[in-house]
């Protein structure tokens, strides 16, 4: 797996290989690359920021409260898309817990308030 | 007429932070906003990566404003006015503002801190060719419409520019179900955080290719495509390799110009490089009692710097108000190099530590940064690597200042 370290402007291209089990990260520059190029390759996690719709007009940005595994975005941004909320809402209420089954509860980062 | 000791023009990050700031030592305190609600652009991130090195902590845009807007509100001493579009600033700080609650606002400052933010480059700035259909935002202007009023603009989408705003948004419109064709870059390399490049970009397989350009765009009432082509090292693009992609939107993400039109006819002397006014450690411009903070001074990359900033001007503007904040001479910070700009532009001579802003012209891999003043070396600092993207600062002891300091890279 290619990929372009994030830890500082540098932006060291990695090569991550796993040859017999082992894991081999090469192209870094320094320790952290190994460590986030190790972590890409075996789980890479993002936290996710959308938005949810109200049901009657209006949206509210939210977040995932911790990372979540990367090949379930897809699946967090569907479940967002037919969401709709029916309540106001204040920044850092938890909106719905363990999202489309991602392990992350969804949580408001703005208040909202029902038209 | 209502008198202020300090009067903050504009409500965002820096603004707020100014007002904490100048509470801090008791000032009394207006903040003219013309939107309606505090929090300025941050109301409309509402992606993460804020608030890392102010808070310790990664926050969404609208998190790290209410965290300032909280205490803010919540400060008796400080009066907010929103919807308030301030129309003139006289040399002797008479604001006059206009607001659709309180009519014509006429007030009296102490001293005047100016945090009115930027603004993006639009299709006129770059002379975009072609027809003037509709579809064609600024990647700020998409933001705005997506993340706060709920539209999105399009659904298939170029963008042109890497800036972080137009990483940010190919995102956000790929997450709402639109199909992002291509970034293009004029320049070789983009001026966007990596990050943004390896989350907004490559975790959603959208292609960005560096030295190409929008040579001109296509469509009569709605954008039907745009056409592209590589640019030579003179950036002149080889129409000989033009391509058409099919598309409803462009997305603009083509720079960022300090919104100081308020100062136009005034006293307070400009920078050509920042397009900001030229400051001293305090963050007081040429004109006694005028402050100047945040992105209206130069487009920073991190709000945490605009906060800090923003925070300084605000204590020294009460210092200004009350009489107490220390003038005497100054020598200038000049720039040369690899280093594009400094800021403070001009320090006072004294005590305690001072931090200088810079930005690097280009990449930058394993140089020393150095401050002279005279033949002495005041502060070496040596880097891994300095990207133009990424303000750099440096601290110098400000007892060690004699004379004009110079900053400068070196191998």
């Amino acid at each position: 797996m290619n990929t372009t370290c994030i830890m500082c402007p540098m932006g060291c291209s990695l090569t991550i290989e796993e040859i017999g089990g082992a894991i081999t990260v090469k192209g870094n520059g320094c320790p952290r690359g190994e460590k986030y190029g190790r972590a890409e390759y075996t789980h890479p996690e993002r936290v996710v920021t959308t938005l949810l719709k109200g049901a009657f007009g209006g949206v509210v940005s939210v977040k995932t409260d911790r990372p979540i595994p990367k090949d379930k975005i897809g699946d967090l941004l569907a479940w967002a898309a037919s969401y709709r909320l029916e309540r106001a809402v204040s920044t850092g209420d938890v909106i719905e817990e363990n999202a489309a089954d991602t392990g992350a509860n969804i949580v408001a980062t703005s208040d909202f308030i029902m038209k | 007429m209502e008198r202020f000791d300090v009067v903050i023009i504009g409500g965002g990050p820096a603004g707020m932070a100014a007002a904490l700031g100048a509470r801090e030592s008791g000032a009394s305190v207006a903040i003219l906003e013309r939107d309606d609600r505090l929090g300025g652009i941050l109301n409309q991130c509402i992606h993460n990566g804020f608030g890392l090195h102010y808070f310790g902590e990664e926050l969404t845009g609208p998190e790290y404003a209410k965290r300032f807007r909280d205490q803010v509100t919540k400060d008796g001493g400080i009066k907010v006015f929103l919807e308030a579009m301030v129309l003139s600033l006289t040399e002797d700080r008479l604001v006059r503002a206009i607001s659709p609650t309180a009519g014509l606002l006429e007030i009296e400052a102490g001293s005047v801190v100016l945090a009115m933010g930027c603004r993006e480059r639009s299709a006129g700035a770059i002379a975009l060719a072609g027809t003037r259909p509709a579809g064609i935002y600024t990647a700020g202007m998409a933001q705005r419409l997506s993340n706060i009023d709920g539209y999105l603009v399009g659904k298939e989408v170029v963008i042109l520019g890497s800036g972080d705003i137009g990483l940010i948004m190919a995102r956000r419109m790929t997450s709402e179900g639109a199909k992002v064709k291509l970034v293009a870059e004029i320049m070789p390399f983009s001026s966007g955080l990596k990050r943004n490049i390896v989350q907004c970009l490559n975790d959603y397989d959208i292609p960005l290719r560096y030295s190409t350009t929008v040579t001109r765009v296509a469509g009569e009432g709605r954008l039907v495509g745009v056409y592209v082509a590589p640019v030579d090292d003179k950036m002149v693009p080889d129409l000989s390799r033009e391509e058409y992609i099919p598309c409803d939107t462009l997305l603009l993400s083509v720079g960022l110009i300090p919104e100081n039109d308020l100062l136009n006819g005034s006293k307070v002397e400009m920078s050509r490089v920042t397009s900001g006014a030229v400051v001293d450690e305090y963050r007081q411009t040429s004109v006694p009692g005028v402050f100047s903070a945040g992105n209206v001074l130069h487009v920073h990359d991190l709000v945490d710097n605009v906060s800090e900033e923003a925070f300084v001007a605000g204590r020294s503007a009460a210092g200004f108000a009350r009489g107490e904040l220390s003038g005497g001479d100054t020598v200038n910070v000049l720039p040369s190099q690899g280093v594009r700009y400094a800021l403070p532009q001009r320090i006072h001579k004294g005590e305690g530590k001072i931090k200088i802003y810079f930005r690097v012209d280009k990449v930058y891999q394993g140089r020393t940064v150095v401050v002279k003043c005279g033949e002495e070396v005041i502060r070496k600092k040596k880097t891994l690597v300095m990207a133009p993207g990424e303000m750099q600062n440096i601290e110098i002891d400000a007892s060690l200042v004699t004379g004009d300091v110079s900053i400068y890279t070196e191998e």
